[in-house]
């Protein structure tokens, strides 16, 4: 019987891990423990609904319903004084219960503290966008985009960024393939020859240390080099490479040892 | 071999005629030498001016995010290297940093040193390459070739420590893996010692260049609010009148104990710009005179660690590995299967010498990182691209792109 591999989440997953082991925690604080986030989380309870906030690795993190991102990140802006977007990206969890994670990860310089705004949101579900607050949103979005097919609404350029723009597929979603991905083997020779020319051309070798280990023919041919795909008779002409004086290439002259200098000295 | 034919539409030498009115649309790249890599710029031009400008990106995309997702952590190391080559111990840096603080290790101070050693050379070669590189596309073809030169006894000193010259993965999870080597003191300082001299000989080449000051002053303004908004950091933040350095204002290792400066300017030009990468040389010289004694210090005191104690997640010492069975049995298993950090997440920044570097790890208690994103400060000095270039000339997109100091190796990630 085949091993049943779950279409949901096609990563890598250890091997092995102990049936009794439970995963410890990085711990979390209060958002009272700490003045300056504690005033911050106060202005924007006032205003909109937190879900959740803690402070975990020096930084607070605060949960909000998706509809409030962005009246959210223009308080933070224009009261709080969180003058930059530092990143903006999602977390898949679609495996999981089908949403997303966002988290946006804000920086105040005046009070050298750092919050990360996060809230779900359902698979095929878009984001505001927040580009007209941030222009640093602009790309982010995009790359957003192009990694997990999150749309923003609002952005004013909602295309690829990374990926060319007729790729198929979202790459960090947990269900694109990391082998196999017949679309991704043959993009290139698709597009440029057409599918017909497929057999003739043959799949892309993206794992470029890769050697054929069972040909022993197309190798070290030094002179009588043969083009990919063709038969090897063993009676293939040579090619000889033409100096420039019998009409060949331009400046691969031949040898006169008479007024040529001869180096003996290896170490020069 | 017949040739194949193919579907590739033919065009007129990256220039479009299909227009009634006078915009020009010029491609410029993705090979083209000065754009630093592989970096595509559709330009909208009225006769020499550029009215819209929209840089194409993704060239040189490897996944490494996704590769994150299916390594270890000790796996992904070495593939931060390939992120910003010009400094790759940075890259390093801001990884090891990261899962340190979500699984809370403290590092044992001489290897925290080594590390600030490595940092500030990294720092000293990305300059010092930004500025050969710079100078050349400028035309200052001497500048570049003396510049070599300094970056060269860099990167020996490097490549005596870790044996690479640029991809060192010179730092680990907990640590760094050897002390310096004899000669390494003996060398920074010789270097150390002529690089003021060196500094000033680019300085006089450059300050007062009748070519220089016109490519670069007054040229590429960003006004603070459009740097801020853009999430611009590093010099081209300092340079916009800003005067943050992670460094500085959130310290890790031992940059509260070492005095420096950070040299900011508000004239917002790609001279400003260059003076404060000049400045930021001498600045990080200063560090590297410190941190000499810092090690030394650590030696008279017989702090001999360089790796955290914490059985969980690094691998013990070589002896005892190969001396105790404990040791060699956890040893195994961190290599095999990794070392799994507890649930949760963090977003570490560091200052690497292109602007903030940040690693955002979300761990879900396995041997792989859930999602790990990067954050690489190029990406968005490139998105600036497209509201900076528009009222520049065409020589102007050059000297531009050669201030905002990206590498695509960050950008594509």
């Amino acid at each position: 019987m085949r091993a049943y591999i779950p279409k949901d989440d096609v990563q890598a997953k250890a091997y092995y891990t102990d049936r009794y082991y439970v995963a410890p925690q990085v711990p979390k604080s209060e958002v009272e423990t700490d003045e300056v986030f504690a005033s911050d989380l106060e202005a924007i309870k006032a205003k909109f609904e937190v879900k959740e906030a803690f402070i975990q690795v020096e930084q607070m993190v605060v949960y909000i319903n998706a509809h409030d991102i962005y009246g959210v990140l223009e308080l933070m802006r224009d009261e709080l004084e969180y003058t930059q977007l530092s990143e903006l990206s999602a977390i898949d969890w679609l495996a999981k219960d089908n949403t997303f994670e966002i988290f946006y990860q804000m920086l105040s310089m005046k009070k050298r503290k750092r919050i990360r705004i996060k809230y779900f949101i359902q698979n095929g579900q878009a984001v505001d966008s927040v580009e007209k607050l941030f222009r640093s949103a602009d790309w982010s979005e995009r790359e957003m985009y192009d990694m997990f097919g999150i749309e923003a609404n609002g952005h004013p350029f909602m295309k690829r960024i990374l990926m060319p723009y007729d790729w198929q597929g979202h790459p960090l979603l947990k269900t694109y393939p990391l082998q196999g991905d017949e679309f991704a083997s043959w993009y290139e020779v698709d597009k440029i020859y057409g599918k017909e020319a497929r057999e003739e051309i043959g799949p892309e070798i993206r794992d470029t240390a890769r050697v054929d280990r069972y040909d022993s023919q197309r190798f070290a041919r030094l002179g009588f080099e043969v083009p990919k795909g063709t038969e090897i008779t063993g009676e293939e002409e040579r090619n000889v490479d033409s100096y420039q004086e019998e009409e060949g290439v331009f400046l691969i002259k031949k040898l006169n040892k008479e007024t040529s200098k001869i180096i003996d000295d290896p170490q020069r | 071999m017949a040739q194949i034919k193919n579907r590739l539409t033919p065009f007129f030498e990256n220039i479009t005629f299909d227009r009634d009115d006078n915009e020009l649309i010029l491609n410029f790249g993705p090979q083209h030498p000065s754009a630093h890599g592989q970096l595509r710029l559709m330009l909208h031009l009225q006769q020499e001016m550029i009215v819209k400008a929209h840089p194409d990106i993704g060239y040189l995309h490897r996944g490494m995010e996704k590769m994150a997702e299916n390594m270890i952590y000790n796996e992904f190391m070495p593939t931060t290297d390939r992120m910003d080559y010009i400094a790759s111990s940075s890259n390093n840096y801001g990884f090891a940093l990261a899962v340190e603080k979500l699984i809370g290790l403290e590092v044992p101070r001489r290897a925290k040193v080594i590390r600030m050693m490595l940092l500030e050379i990294n720092r000293l070669m990305s300059h010092l390459f930004w500025l050969a590189t710079t100078a050349l596309d400028i035309g200052a073809m001497t500048v570049f070739l003396f510049a070599f030169r300094e970056r060269e006894y860099l990167m020996d000193i490097i490549e005596g420590y870790c044996g690479a010259r640029l991809t060192h993965a010179a730092i680990r999870i907990g640590g760094v893996p050897l002390d310096i080597q004899d000669t390494f003191i003996a060398q920074l300082k010789d270097f150390l010692d002529k690089l003021p001299q060196n500094i000033k000989d680019y300085e006089d080449l450059l300050d007062t260049n009748r070519i220089w000051l016109m490519r670069m002053e007054e040229v590429g303004v960003i006004p603070t609010d459009m740097a801020l908004s853009w999430g611009c950091t590093g010099p081209m933040l300092r340079a916009s009148g800003v005067a943050w350095d992670i460094r500085k204002e959130e310290p890790y290792e031992l940059y509260d104990e070492v005095e420096f400066n950070v040299p900011y300017s508000d004239k917002c030009d790609n001279f400003a710009r260059y003076r404060i990468y000049m400045e930021e040389m001498r600045e990080s010289a200063k560090i590297l005179y410190q941190t000499i004694d810092m090690y030394n210090e650590c030696v008279e005191k017989g702090e001999t660690e360089l790796m955290a104690h914490a059985p969980k997640y690094v691998s013990a010492p070589k002896l005892d590995i190969m001396t105790q069975n404990y040791s060699l049995m956890q040893h195994f298993v961190l290599v095999t299967q990794g070392m799994r950090p507890p649930v949760g997440e963090v977003y570490v920044a560091t200052e690497s010498p292109k602007g903030e570097l940040g690693y955002y790890i979300n761990s879900q208690g396995g041997p792989y990182p859930y999602r790990l994103k990067l954050r690489a400060p190029s990406f968005w000095h490139t998105g600036i691209l497209t509201d900076l270039l528009p009222g520049h000339y065409i020589p102007d997109v050059v000297s531009i792109i050669g201030t905002t100091n990206i590498v695509f190796g960050e950008v594509d990630r």
